[in-house]
């Protein structure tokens, strides 16, 4: 326990200390799912959890701690947060889209080999992607 | 001369706010150089852009549409969180097919940011030919429920944004 953190009012660290302790439930579970998610279109929906509730809620608790701490308003966290925003929503598209396609081409091979596992577990791409 | 100097106010707006925020000071010397910043960039990233800048009709609409999805992001945190501890082998997962209405390039930039911030839902593409979207579903209890919520709470307002005549 850092002494900076008991000289703090305990209206100041009781919600940065639950923050931080839901911030990082949530990367944990968003990990697990990682782990226990059987199929990759699914798995593409544990880290999804991570960069919103797990990231905002630890940035938030950082902008608490630090405005309490400095007797000022600290908040270009923000700017973490609308950069995570931008940019997570894209490369999660750019993944689904690769995994597709991946998916597309080999069935259009002809190359049973993955099928099996994708059928058993309810997960072919349905649509054509042909003009 | 406004146009020709400042042919995005918004864009130059959130550019003086990131310096500032980034330097965390509002001196003038920071405000005067922020300032530079945010006219110089989108003139030279101008022909970036090939369309023009979208104008911010209907704020009101925009912030209820943020809010609610960030309540519905938050929402849909917990539901996954739970399929994920405590249901991971059954999890029904599946591709639907939503068609659109929406034309906007903007409107669908942000429909799709909105739609994979939230966790349980990744958009995939838009089908050739066609206006329909498909989006991969963790938890697909419903088809037309999740149709009929993509394109009232959210559609909706966007066509109501960004396609007002």
């Amino acid at each position: 326990m850092t002494p900076e953190l008991e000289t703090l009012p305990i209206w100041v660290s009781l919600p940065v200390t639950l923050l931080l302790l839901l911030g990082s439930a949530i990367i944990l579970i968003g990990a697990l799912g990682l782990v226990r998610l059987p199929h990759f279109f699914q798995r593409i929906h544990g880290p999804a959890i991570t960069i919103t509730l797990g990231t905002g809620s630890i940035l938030i608790a950082s902008m608490i701690y630090f405005s309490a701490l400095q007797s000022r308003l600290v908040i270009h966290e923000v700017l973490i947060t609308a950069f995570v925003m931008l940019t997570a929503p894209v490369v999660a598209m750019l993944i689904m889209r690769t995994a597709v396609y991946r998916d597309l081409r080999a069935r259009d091979r002809g190359q049973d080999d993955s099928t099996e596992d994708d059928e058993a577990t309810n997960e072919v791409y349905p649509f054509s992607t042909k003009k | 001369m406004t146009r020709r100097w400042l042919p995005a106010p918004a864009l130059s707006g959130a550019l003086l706010i990131i310096w500032l925020l980034l330097s965390q000071s509002i001196a003038p010397a920071q405000i005067l150089l922020g300032s530079l910043l945010a006219i110089a960039a989108p003139l030279l990233a101008r022909p970036l852009r090939p369309l023009a800048p979208a104008p911010l009709r209907k704020p009101v609409v925009l912030a209820r549409l943020l809010f609610m999805s960030m309540v519905e992001i938050v929402r849909s945190c917990f539901n996954v969180s739970r399929i994920i501890l405590f249901k991971a082998e059954g999890v029904e997962s599946q591709f639907i097919r939503i068609p659109l209405d929406l034309k906007d390039p903007y409107g669908l930039a942000l429909l799709s940011c909105l739609i994979n911030s939230t966790p349980g839902t990744v958009w995939v593409e838009q089908l050739p030919d066609t206006n329909d979207l498909a989006l991969h579903v963790f938890d697909l209890h419903d088809e037309q429920w999740w149709i009929d919520t993509i394109k009232t709470r959210y559609e909706q307002p966007l066509i109501e944004i960004f396609e007002h005549e």
